[in-house]
């Protein structure tokens, strides 16, 4: 009964699959025939969904992997030790999707390793482009502890040797390329909106990954909890997204001595798209959850947790969204929206990711069940899955 | 070799799309439809040069200016400080160039260029990235650009870059001009400078441009990198150590007082 590997098959995987087939043949068109015949992209907008969503935002939203890497494996914060496994497995996820999602932008794909050896090291995408690839080799061999616990076995000793090396470079790495899509855009400088441009963006993108990382963690904890059948203990989340709240403390501080400091003040309140958007931004995405966090009688409850995470993420969305397209609207002028190709592949990499992450949930373990996680390193592999809930619920 | 450039006197172009024409020709360009002179010239993947038509207003009245658009080969490309594999790179000459052969096809130098220049060839399945090289395979070899050599109104001059700048400021001083070099300052300064008889913002000239070379911004922010990075990592390096001599002491006290 040793490496038994599980898959349940659910009306909601089915659908998962359909949109992740489907995704997956839009992206060899895409491949085959261009970016011209596939997406609504153009002169004026030579970037769109792909960069914007999928890995601007996915990078982002994907920071709970080095976040929580920080606070229970560096800073040894045992209580967020049983989130540690489920966070590293969505930011590696993250990290593959936003590969894939890089991969269908580049116009030029056959050439994509040349970055490797024709050093542009005075761009910041090469920068980028480097810590992206390393760190998400890194995830995956930070992943071999979890793996080798039960295939390929022996190595398991090894992969925990190397480990500590492994957090330390894969906390870096994020750190600088986090901060590094930031930077991308300071160098349109005259052209993004100056609410969003400034010299400090790279500090910006940086304290928003990290802050939305626990935020990102509540929600997914939340949704696997729900087709696991496993409640998430949210004692630990509370705890975890104080964090958050600290950094989104000093992140408004800021952003408002930023403001202040280039005089662009006045623009946040001027009507126009640029400032509601801005002012969206801020309100549901850093004020209203900074509110919820602080109100002692809010941040205990169920509803207050998943209500401050779900704004959170809705905040760095909207943020990397006005950084890519709100704020750059009024210098490139015409107009863009996605094609159904570029939402169908964005769409099927995410059901694709998702699979994933199910699979892995239930073949490996991830997700703590009652306190077995703590001692399942040491146990028999064939009581290390993943087990359904008393109620056999899955979804 | 010393540094060419090229000055366009807007007061002499007579709109005659000439330059249109013989940039076409010399870089085996097509016709795709986009006009290259007239109101709505554009620049476009197979429209590497265009000469704009604009109405703008003089000493009360309306007036037509035409103006050549391309790259302006500046001195400290944002384009190519944005290419993270080295596909566009500032000549000697002058020329700012392109490699297909290491482009990636990520658009970026697109988004970095200040003057909206490159080009992209959206409709082929591996498509280049595409703008006016400035014919740096002629002026390699002594002669002018092609759009140069064939202006019959001698609105273009090409030359050593440092005596272009002198031609300009010597024909402002003359009189009939704004006192404006155009592609002087903007960005840190271009190959390529304008010099007119009405202000370059109604000739729909970006005049907001930084005069900050561009890839200065991003290098003040990635020559950081190596001592965050490692700075970072000491940091990091340094609580693990601790925290986790901190627990091995805490389980030898804890298993002594068990004893």
């Amino acid at each position: 009964m040793k490496n038994r590997w599980s898959f349940k098959i659910t009306p909601v995987r089915v659908v998962l699959m359909g949109l992740g087939a489907l995704g997956l043949a839009l992206m060899a068109y895409r491949l085959a025939f261009g970016l011209g015949s596939s997406t609504n992209l153009s002169d004026q907008w030579p970037w769109g969904m792909w960069i914007g969503f999928d890995v601007l935002t996915g990078v982002a939203l994907a920071g709970g992997g080095y976040s929580t890497c920080l606070l229970v494996q560096v800073l040894g914060i045992k209580k967020f030790t049983p989130i540690a496994r489920s966070a590293m497995l969505t930011s590696l996820i993250g990290y593959l999707l936003v590969m894939g999602g890089l991969f269908m932008d580049i116009g030029r794909w056959f050439n994509f390793w040349r970055p490797f050896v024709s050093w542009g090291y005075h761009s910041v995408l090469f920068e980028v482009f480097w810590c992206v690839s390393l760190y998400t080799t890194i995830q995956l061999l930070e992943f071999g502890e979890i793996a080798t616990e039960k295939v390929m076995k022996p190595w398991h000793g090894l992969v925990k040797k190397v480990l500590p090396v492994l957090f330390i470079i894969g906390i870096v790495l994020p750190t600088l390329h986090q901060s590094s899509l930031g930077s991308l855009y300071v160098i349109e400088v005259g052209k993004l909106y100056p609410l969003w441009w400034s010299m400090l963006l790279p500090v910006f993108f940086l304290m928003s990954s990290f802050f939305v990382g626990p935020a990102m963690v509540t929600v997914e904890s939340a949704l696997a909890g729900r087709a696991h059948g496993h409640r998430p203990d949210y004692s630990v989340l509370q705890s975890l997204i104080k964090v958050s709240g600290y950094l989104m403390l000093v992140y408004l501080g800021l952003k408002i001595y930023d403001l202040y400091s280039r005089g662009v003040m006045d623009l946040v309140f001027r009507g126009n798209l640029e400032g509601n958007m801005f002012l969206l931004e801020m309100a549901a995405g850093v004020i209203i959850p900074l509110i919820i966090c602080f109100t002692p009688g809010w941040r205990s409850t169920r509803a207050g947790v998943l209500s401050f995470s779900v704004l959170v993420v809705a905040g760095v969305i909207i943020n990397r969204m006005n950084v890519v397209f709100t704020g750059m609207s009024g210098y490139m002028g015409g107009s863009y929206f996605p094609s159904w190709i570029e939402w169908g592949v964005s769409l099927g990499l995410l059901a694709i990711g998702v699979l994933g992450y199910l699979f892995v949930v239930e073949n490996f373990n991830i997700l703590p069940h009652g306190n077995k996680a703590e001692e399942s390193i040491n146990a028999p592999s064939g009581e290390r899955g993943y087990r359904l809930s008393p109620s056999g619920k899955a979804y | 070799m010393v540094p060419k450039g090229v000055l366009v006197d807007i007061t002499k172009c007579v709109g005659c799309g000439s330059c249109t024409v013989a940039c076409k020709l010399w870089n085996n360009l097509k016709y795709d439809g986009t006009p290259a002179d007239g109101k709505d010239a554009a620049l476009g993947a197979e429209s590497w040069t265009a000469v704009k038509w604009v109405e703008a207003p003089k000493d009360g009245e309306t007036v037509w200016r035409f103006v050549k658009n391309q790259c302006l080969h500046c001195h400290q490309p944002a384009c190519a400080s944005a290419c993270f594999s080295k596909a566009i790179k500032k000549t000697a000459d002058g020329p700012v160039v392109y490699d297909e052969k290491l482009c990636v096809g990520c658009r970026y130098c697109m988004l970095a260029c200040p003057f909206n220049i490159p080009k992209y060839e959206w409709d082929k399945s591996f498509p280049r990235v595409r703008k006016c090289q400035m014919c740096a395979g002629r002026i390699a070899k002594g002669e002018t650009p092609a759009c140069v050599g064939v202006c019959p109104a001698g609105a273009l001059t090409f030359g050593e870059y440092n005596e272009l700048a002198g031609l300009a400021a010597e024909r402002i001083q003359k009189g009939g001009y704004i006192n404006h070099i155009y592609g002087e300052k903007e960005a840190g300064g271009a190959s390529w400078l304008y010099i007119s008889d009405v202000p370059f913002k109604d000739l729909g000239f970006r005049t907001d441009v930084t005069t900050r070379p561009l890839p200065e911004y991003s290098e003040s922010i990635l020559k950081l990198t190596p001592a965050v990075g490692l700075g970072w990592g000491a940091v990091l390096t340094g609580i693990y150590v601790y925290n986790r001599r901190r627990n091995e002491i805490a389980r030898e006290e804890g298993e002594k007082n068990k004893k």
